[in-house]
């Protein structure tokens, strides 16, 4: 196990000897593009959630990428509320972007096909306590993704779920998409003690 | 829904002496992601930047946000022939920093490959960075080195791979 938990018991320190970080489900998204990724019934036996994706967008007529939606437990409600800090395009330097209230989450951004067909953005979301039922859900992604013109993007976001139930179903999709041909994305659990 | 050790060390190294570039060669295809950790010490301050497979040519593009406790500032670069990793995260001779890569879809012939970067040096500052290897191939191999400066001895590099369900 390469990454060791510890956890403080009066003055002793319990180490982790079995796999503390499993792959739960993946999906590869296949010709024609999907709407929606959704991870559903995620078991509740892990400390933290880990996405791990390389994603494009379909959007067409924009060189400026596509948002990541993400709804916890098909909950459309106006329960969420984001944050970025973003660098884009070429030292046009960094800016903060926020929403309250709206009824998702939103990583942003996601590289559109047009801007380059081959080209994919790499993120990495982590979603921590998620089954404790006594707090809001917080959600954190680093993302980018450069190419050779001056369409490049690195996102630093949080997110809040305004809920304190346990996260069972987490969807994903995007706000112009589909989701392209090749994009990989990845629910990963990782243990506590 | 698979269990199991999805994250494996897959090599490490410790420095003994002064070496220009780190290279992680001979990757396994078999895994989804690959993941580096190192914490390292350098000749003088410098900037770090990583090479996939060899290729040495202006294949490669990258982004870098920075902070250093006063103001932010970014830079990118295009048609360049490395990722920069880097700048205010980056080591010093008496002060180490700590970084994590992060290659997703490594092994995919498909797509070019996209790197994320996180580095941070105590007395300096921390870095958020992209980079963009402009090919297709799998990655086999990695190479980590410094524009005019060299790791110094102790500094430690650590290979993992993630595989996915």
């Amino acid at each position: 196990m390469p990454i060791l938990g510890t956890a403080a018991s009066q003055n002793t320190k319990t180490f982790l000897s079995s796999p503390a970080y499993d792959s739960i489900a993946t999906t590869t998204v296949g010709s024609g593009g999907t709407a929606t990724v959704t991870f559903s019934s995620i078991p509740a036996t892990y400390t933290h959630l880990q996405i791990r994706f390389l994603a494009q967008s379909s959007r067409t007529s924009s060189d400026s990428g596509d948002f990541f939606l993400v709804k916890f437990n098909s909950d459309s409600g106006a329960n969420y509320n984001y944050g970025h800090q973003v660098l884009m395009n070429n030292n046009t330097g960094s800016c903060y972007a926020n929403g309250n209230n709206g009824t998702s989450m939103v990583i942003e951004r996601i590289q559109n096909y047009e801007t380059s067909a081959s080209s994919f953005t790499a993120g990495v979301t982590d979603i921590l306590d998620y089954a404790n039922t006594n707090k809001y859900k917080t959600m954190r992604s680093l993302l980018g993704y450069t190419t050779n013109s001056v369409y490049s993007q690195l996102n630093f976001c949080s997110a809040l779920w305004m809920s304190t139930a346990a996260v069972s179903n987490i969807s994903i999709s995007l706000a112009y998409g589909p989701i392209t041909q090749y994009s990989k994305i990845a629910l990963y659990g990782i243990r506590g003690v | 829904m698979t269990a199991g050790n999805t994250y494996v060390p897959l090599a490490s190294t410790t420095t003994s002496s002064t070496q220009g570039s780190i290279t992680f060669s001979s990757i396994s295809g078999a895994y989804t992601d690959l993941v580096i950790v190192y914490n390292n010490l350098a000749s003088s301050n410098a900037d770090a930047y990583l090479q996939f497979n060899g290729d040495t040519a202006t294949n490669y593009s990258s982004i870098v946000l920075s902070g250093n406790g006063t103001s932010p500032s970014g830079a990118s670069q295009m048609n360049i022939n490395k990722i920069y990793l880097d700048n205010y995260g980056t080591p010093g001779s008496s002060e180490r920093s700590v970084s994590i890569l992060q290659v997703q879809n490594y092994a995919n012939t498909t797509t070019y490959k996209t790197l994320l970067a996180q580095s941070g040096r105590a007395s300096s500052g921390l870095d958020l960075s992209a980079g963009t290897w402009r090919s297709t191939a799998a990655v086999t191999s990695i190479l980590l080195g410094f524009v005019s400066a060299t790791w110094n001895s102790g500094s430690t590099f650590t290979l993992y791979g993630i595989a996915a369900a």
